[in-house]
């Protein structure tokens, strides 16, 4: 039986009980007025040594007098991202491997690759079209992302077609068009409202009807939390499927690396609704890291395959484990 | 968003609860468990030890350790701090006299900083001002069509007359000012806080338009970057408050905690979903009520004052006591219950449901079947819905065909009706009321 029931009948009975109560409701603390330049300024923070390199200081740690060098080792990686968990292992791992002597980076940075490694590559068919689903939350870089991947394949040689899948963002279409330009793609796009499966079948039906190698498909943001907008991206899928023939050959994830730990669950709720096949990880080019790719590379297997590295059309690159652990323990 | 860490919390506080007395040493393991789960929300490592300290002094003080429920003063210490450390109070955005007041959006890319513009722009326009909106992202393909479609939708102007984001910024605000509009709300490019050449052109804008106040848009799912982003906005163009975004998600929004201790600057607004009426303004109250399990209530009941009748809903209630509900009640109650917003975001405010902790939270529904379910009882005649028991198979027949359901989806609805009434009956029993969970220590309701 569905439950969906439960929730009516809680918010009923609450808002029943609290029109019974006639609860008054007495705003908890006193509004205080924030006008321009009567705040506090902010608490003077030292520069952050953004230039040392992050290696250096866990070095630094165990060349000096440290009170507990795993525990700061810890810290560190958690500041990238790596969750207090994962890292909690990660250290683990380490220290049971530790010797004297021995260099406890090199020791961190194998053990992230090893957890990355695998095959990173995107797995594209030759022959007949590709197709490329492109998922993720708003403002994640999705369609950048495909900007980039589009001019990289038609680099490589291929012919590339692009769908605006994305109909309920406003201007989304016109963003992928400027992209579709830019690297010499052809596009399939609708007005903006329309049914986004709608678009996705065109696009596969146009994307063969002139041959094109790969075909690329655009989706709108959603918040993974939002059901509704979840099951309208199944159902993208299950078009694409029928109009091809086959599923889409790689679903792509687009998480962007200044991302928490909800990375985590982003991963998994658009691999339960649309089996993800890897991440693009975007905005490497900050100072954030990304570090929480290993627990969705743990948990849920999901290789990276793609990073990105700028706003530039090129600026998109594969996936290497070892440069991102590298990254990972470097500012 | 910060349902996992409102467990994780429940967790460690259910073992304080159960010993009466403090000793230190509890405490700080309590504390060990904390620092994890603030953490695993994001919250910046400096803030979260910050914070923590600031608990254990207060915590092991006198008055803490020789009160008769020293538990609860500790957990009335961790939520005092998590709201001290969110900006204490509700800051109320406000503008100068001035005409026109000028607020600046700047963020990185991706944060919301074009919708944030929309979603103020909507509320200035609803306030009765007239506001202006400026694109001044010439970065970004079609960032500017974005927010001409967005302004269109809301109906408020839309500018962007130059080649370079300076000129574009301080043409919008000539053009407010000869047009006398109230509000100028200027939307800059995303940019990344390391990318110099981008920081100084914001700070350039900055200069340029002298704005009353620069806020700073903030995914709330950000991580660790939270407070190197607002540390590097604020230093650059002296950011005077945040926007927090994407709330509605279900990131724990440590970012919340972080940017606002690092900065000494409020967040003055979340951004709670993708329409332009989706914002509201901050409470760090209810922020720090939401960690510590006590469920976003005050939220839902401004919702609830805003948009239903209390002396229907006082009815209704009498009706789910002595069981005379109806189907006609229950479609009633759906059409009430969907004013309030999508039912995963109203269970997500709801207050932790004791023994069951977030099993209510974790309860996965969709609109949808509400939805079949509205059409199903539609179908239903008047009688049909007074006295379900008359429905037998020709009828379910017809009204499945009537909704376009199956008579296999009228039969669970039927089943479901049966056991959402007795929900209420046993919720409700008697002539005691209702006992919600959480509610007899809320804040804020006296």
């Amino acid at each position: 039986m569905e439950l969906w029931w439960i929730p009516v009948v809680v918010v009923s009975i609450f808002v029943a009980a609290l029109a019974v109560l006639r609860v008054s409701r007495r705003r908890g603390a006193t509004t205080e007025s924030v006008v321009p330049g009567t705040r506090p300024g902010p608490a003077e923070a030292p520069p952050s040594r953004r230039t040392e390199a992050l290696g250096a200081r866990i070095r630094s740690l165990f060349g000096g007098a440290v009170d507990d060098p795993w525990a700061r080792l810890e810290e560190l990686l958690v500041k990238a991202d790596v969750g207090p968990s994962t890292a909690g292992r990660v250290v683990t791992a380490v220290r049971d491997r530790y010797t004297s002597g021995s260099d406890p980076v090199e020791l961190v940075s194998d053990e992230v690759a090893e957890i990355l490694a695998g095959d990173g590559a995107l797995d594209l068919p030759e022959g007949r079209l590709a197709v490329i689903m492109v998922v993720g939350v708003n403002g994640s870089g999705k369609t950048t992302t495909i900007g980039k991947l589009a001019s990289r394949l038609a680099r490589a040689g291929r012919s590339v077609s692009l769908a605006g899948s994305d109909t309920f963002r406003a201007a989304a279409s016109e963003q992928l068009d400027i992209w579709a330009r830019r690297a010499d793609a052809h596009l399939v796009i609708q007005q903006r409202g329309a049914d986004p499966g709608s678009v996705a079948f065109d696009a596969v039906k146009a994307a063969e009807a002139r041959g094109s190698d790969v075909l690329i498909v655009d989706t709108a943001g959603r918040l993974h939390t939002k059901q509704p907008l979840m099951d309208e991206l199944r159902k993208v899928r299950r078009v694409l499927e029928k109009a091809a023939g086959r599923p889409p050959d790689e679903t792509l994830l687009v998480l962007d690396a200044t991302t928490g730990q909800n990375g985590i669950a982003q991963a998994r709720a658009f691999t339960d609704a649309v089996e993800v096949t890897g991440v693009a990880l975007t905005k490497l080019d900050g100072t954030a890291k990304g570090g929480f790719v290993l627990a969705v590379r743990e948990q849920l297997g999901l290789p990276v395959k793609l990073i990105g590295m700028g706003e530039a059309i090129e600026d998109l690159e594969p996936f290497e484990p070892r440069t991102f652990a590298d990254r990972l323990l470097s500012a | 968003m910060f349902d996992a860490l409102t467990g994780r919390l429940d967790g460690i506080f259910k073992k304080l609860r159960t010993r009466g007395k403090l000793h230190p040493k509890q405490v700080d393991s309590a504390l060990d468990e904390m620092r994890t789960a603030l953490l695993d929300a994001d919250v910046a490592v400096e803030v979260a030890d910050d914070l923590l300290q600031r608990v254990r002094t207060r915590a092991l003080s006198e008055e803490v350790m020789k009160s008769l429920t020293p538990a609860q003063q500790v957990i009335k210490v961790v939520r005092d701090e998590l709201q001290e450390t969110m900006g204490g109070t509700q800051a109320t955005f406000q503008l100068p006299g001035a005409k026109p007041a000028v607020i600046m959006m700047a963020g990185v890319q991706g944060s919301g900083k074009t919708t944030a513009c929309a979603k103020l722009g909507r509320m200035y326009k609803e306030k009765g001002k007239r506001p202006l909106l400026v694109a001044a992202d010439l970065w970004r393909p079609a960032a500017i069509d974005q927010l001409v479609t967005l302004g269109q939708e809301i109906d408020v102007p839309v500018v962007s007359e130059g080649k370079d984001a300076v000129k574009v910024a301080k043409s919008g605000l000539k053009h407010a000012q000869r047009e006398g509009f109230d509000v100028v709300i200027v939307d800059t490019a995303g940019r990344l806080h390391v990318d110099e050449d981008m920081m100084r052109e914001a700070r350039r804008v900055k200069d340029a338009i002298r704005p009353h106040h620069v806020l700073m848009a903030c995914d709330a799912m950000t991580g660790q970057d939270a407070v190197v982003q607002a540390r590097a906005f604020m230093r650059e163009i002296d950011t005077t408050g945040f926007v927090l975004t994407k709330l509605d998600g279900d990131a724990r929004g440590g970012a919340a905690l972080s940017i606002t201790a690092v900065t000494g600057r409020p967040v003055f607004f979340a951004g709670t979903g993708e329409r332009p009426a989706d914002l509201e303004p901050f409470h760090p109250d209810r922020m720090a009520s939401r960690i510590m399990g006590m469920g976003d209530v005050l939220s839902l009941i401004d919702k609830a004052q805003e948009n239903l009748d209390a002396d229907r809903a006082a009815e209704a209630a009498k009706k789910m006591m002595d069981a005379s509900f109806t189907l006609e009640d229950f479609l009633e109650q759906m059409e009430q219950v969907r004013k309030l917003g999508p039912l995963q975001d109203l269970l997500a405010m709801l207050p932790g449901v004791p023994g069951g902790k977030n099993a209510l939270k974790e309860l996965q529904v969709d609109d949808g079947h509400m939805a079949r379910a509205e059409a199903i009882i539609r179908s239903m005649t008047r009688e049909e819905r007074r006295d379900p028991a008359m429905i037998g198979g020709p009828r379910r027949l017809r009204i499945a065909r009537g909704s376009g359901t199956t008579t296999a989806e009228v039969n669970a609805l039927l089943k479901e009706f049966e056991q959402a009434r007795k929900m209420m009956k046993s919720m409700l029993g008697g002539k005691r009321m209702p006992r919600i969970p959480g509610m007899p220590n809320l804040p804020g309701l006296g």
